[in-house]
């Protein structure tokens, strides 16, 4: 069988499952409500609108050395965070700090209110069933690695297979390498095309090796591809093994709907959803995180404690050993608001039309540049990996930055994709809510300048 | 203009002084910075303890194309303990530009390169091979290198 990757009639990316996008804000009516005001003059006929978007992002009005504003495009990297997330951490520094769960005291319990109320609005923000079923980390890394040694340690053994793709971030590829290592178990790999989309009927093929879990991406950090989860989840449930998504760059870009996808574990980071670094989760089904052994152990996830043994905590503090960064995922909870009130279908559906306008403009303007990824902008976040021929991507990167354009360049923790499509190196261009346009066309002028230059 | 690129260092990147395959190497390293994809081997044909021929292979940005043309350049004819013996500064001031912290490998990649080329033909410091030379070759004579590929060659 084959299985398109296609969004649905209602616009939504593929394997989403999500309803319409105002609606990713319907399932968090309370936060919607609270800051449907604000969010009015953001939005205009159904559209974001970057430019009053922007001037909420400090750093978005800097310049650097030489005068040149901030062109600001390495957000698949990290985020730059609005006004309202740097208020949330400041207020708690400056009125309530205190440790999580232990005073009893007023701004002890202010702060555990407020740290327990961000985990609410993350589990609204991707339809977890149940805030229990989130675990704060401190990234997507932090999270797999969770799966990887309290799930993996015990359920991984001699011979079993894990299935991942070619196109994963090292975060998702290097925990299960070592887990294999050390379980004498096997990795096997779904297969890209050369345009970087997934190669599903080899997909179907691996799933014969009855593998105990598949774990792949739901967007490419290099490619932008989306694949498509939902569908990817079915067929591995049917082959009897469970799923973990790494939607590191699918959270902050496009509609997440855990509960539709149907998958066993997700996992993102908060600071590439305009959230504060430090900050992330882990969703987990109620039940496997139950039946997982603790990761790290130390305060905070026991009940009792005796010399020679303890009592665990329930989930989701089981899984919380020590004192969180509790500022940074309340600043995390106040990013999930921002987005869900902008409306993640609006979200997705500005970074597409920035997308096609980007693929259209660098062509025509660069006609020398070298794209890779899939050209269908149905198919692909905000991410534009390339290259100038003949020219390094340190020395594009290091060109662009003197005209104030940031964009990340190397191999974007993806190194095996790298290899496989035969690249050294890429530059990356990625875009985020606050992206507009003009920064597509500062990037192509920027371009010419690299091209201009090298060419002497 | 930017310091970086000034005309003599992108002159060095787009027409390196001794790129290429080097005939009759006895030392030679690949040296990579795996995080940006620079990539050189380099070459050296050591007699009587000193480096009597140099070569380079590879690629990589402006930044350690550059600072390998012109390395190759300045430890030809020098003895290997000299070589052995050079500073990060000294290949910096070769460069004669500001290198950014973040450049910094790119820039001293072929250096780390050819020290460790050195050091792999089990060279102490203070003591080079002596009385050797590839047959047919005397010592310090000089190999043309190869072309560089054609589509580096700028447009």
């Amino acid at each position: 069988m084959t299985i398109t990757a296609r969004s649905d009639a209602s616009g939504n990316p593929p394997g989403t499952g999500a309803p319409e996008g105002g609606s990713t804000a319907g399932a968090a009516p309370e936060a919607a409500a609270a800051t449907a005001a604000a969010a009015d003059h953001r939005i205009r006929d159904g559209r974001l609108v970057p430019e009053v978007i922007r001037a909420e992002f400090p750093i978005l009005g800097t310049a650097n050395a030489a005068g040149r504003p901030l062109v600001y495009l390495d957000s698949a990297s990290t985020s730059q965070k609005p006004q309202a997330v740097i208020d949330a951490m400041d207020t708690y520094y400056r009125e309530y700090n205190a440790n999580v769960h232990r005073g009893i005291y007023e701004i002890g319990e202010r702060a555990t209110a407020a740290y327990e109320a961000a985990r609410g609005k993350v589990a609204r923000f991707i339809n977890a069933p149940d805030a229990h079923e989130i675990v704060f980390t401190r990234n997507a890394t932090e999270a797999i690695n969770l799966v990887a040694y309290a799930w993996g340690r015990r359920n991984i053994g001699r011979g079993d297979v894990i299935v991942l793709t070619e196109m994963e971030h090292h975060a998702n590829l290097v925990p299960w390498q070592l887990l294999v290592q050390e379980k004498d178990a096997d990795l096997e790999f779904i297969p890209i095309t050369d345009d970087g989309v997934l190669r599903l009927e080899v997909f179907e093929v691996l799933l014969r090796l009855k593998p105990k879990l598949v774990a792949f991406t739901h967007v490419s950090n290099t490619l932008g591809t989306i694949n498509p989860v939902a569908e990817m989840t079915r067929l591995a449930h049917e082959a009897g093994a469970l799923v973990l998504v790494d939607g590191a760059q699918a959270v902050p870009h496009v509609p997440v709907d855990v509960a539709a996808i149907g998958a066993d574990f997700y996992v993102f980071s908060g600071h590439k959803m305009l959230g504060p670094t430090g900050s992330g989760a882990l969703w987990g089904r109620r039940d496997l995180l139950e039946a997982m052994p603790p990761f790290l152990s130390g305060g905070e996830m026991i009940r009792e404690v005796h010399l020679r043994r303890s009592d665990f905590n329930e989930i989701p503090w089981k899984f919380e050993a020590g004192t969180p960064d509790i500022a940074a995922e309340i600043g995390l909870g106040v990013a999930a608001d921002y987005l869900a009130a902008l409306g993640m279908g609006r979200v997705r559906e500005h970074e597409r039309e920035l997308l096609e306008y980007a693929l259209d403009v660098l062509q025509r303007e660069v006609p020398s540049i070298e794209l890779y990824g899939p050209m269908d902008p149905e198919l692909r976040g905000g991410v534009i990996p390339f290259n100038l021929p003949g020219i390094h991507p340190h020395d594009v990167a290091q060109v662009l930055d003197r005209s104030g354009v940031a964009v990340r360049a190397g191999h974007h923790c993806t190194m095996p994709l790298h290899e496989r499509l035969d690249l050294a190196a890429t530059a990356r261009a990625s875009f985020n809510v606050y992206s507009t346009r003009e920064d597509i066309d500062a990037l192509a002028s920027g371009l010419k300048e690299v091209e201009r230059l090298f060419a002497g | 203009m930017d310091d970086l690129y000034r005309d003599y260092i992108l002159e060095h990147y787009r027409r390196p002084h001794n790129f290429g395959v080097l005939e009759h190497a006895n030392a030679s390293h690949e040296g990579a910075n795996p995080l940006c994809g620079d990539r050189i081997t380099l070459q050296l044909r050591l007699i009587d303890g000193r480096i009597a021929g140099v070569g380079f292979t590879g690629r990589g940005c402006a930044i350690s194309q550059a600072s390998a043309s012109l390395l190759t350049d300045e430890i030809k004819g020098k003895s290997v303990t000299d070589a052995a013996a050079m500073k990060a500064q000294e290949v910096l001031d070769l460069m004669g530009i500001a290198i950014s912290p973040a450049r910094l490998k790119c820039a001293l990649l072929s250096l780390e390169t050819m020290q460790l080329a050195i050091a792999e033909a089990g060279v102490p410091a203070g003591q080079a091979p002596t009385g050797w030379a590839p047959p047919g070759v005397k010592a310090g004579e000089t190999i043309p290198a190869a072309a560089r590929p054609a589509e580096s060659e700028p447009a």
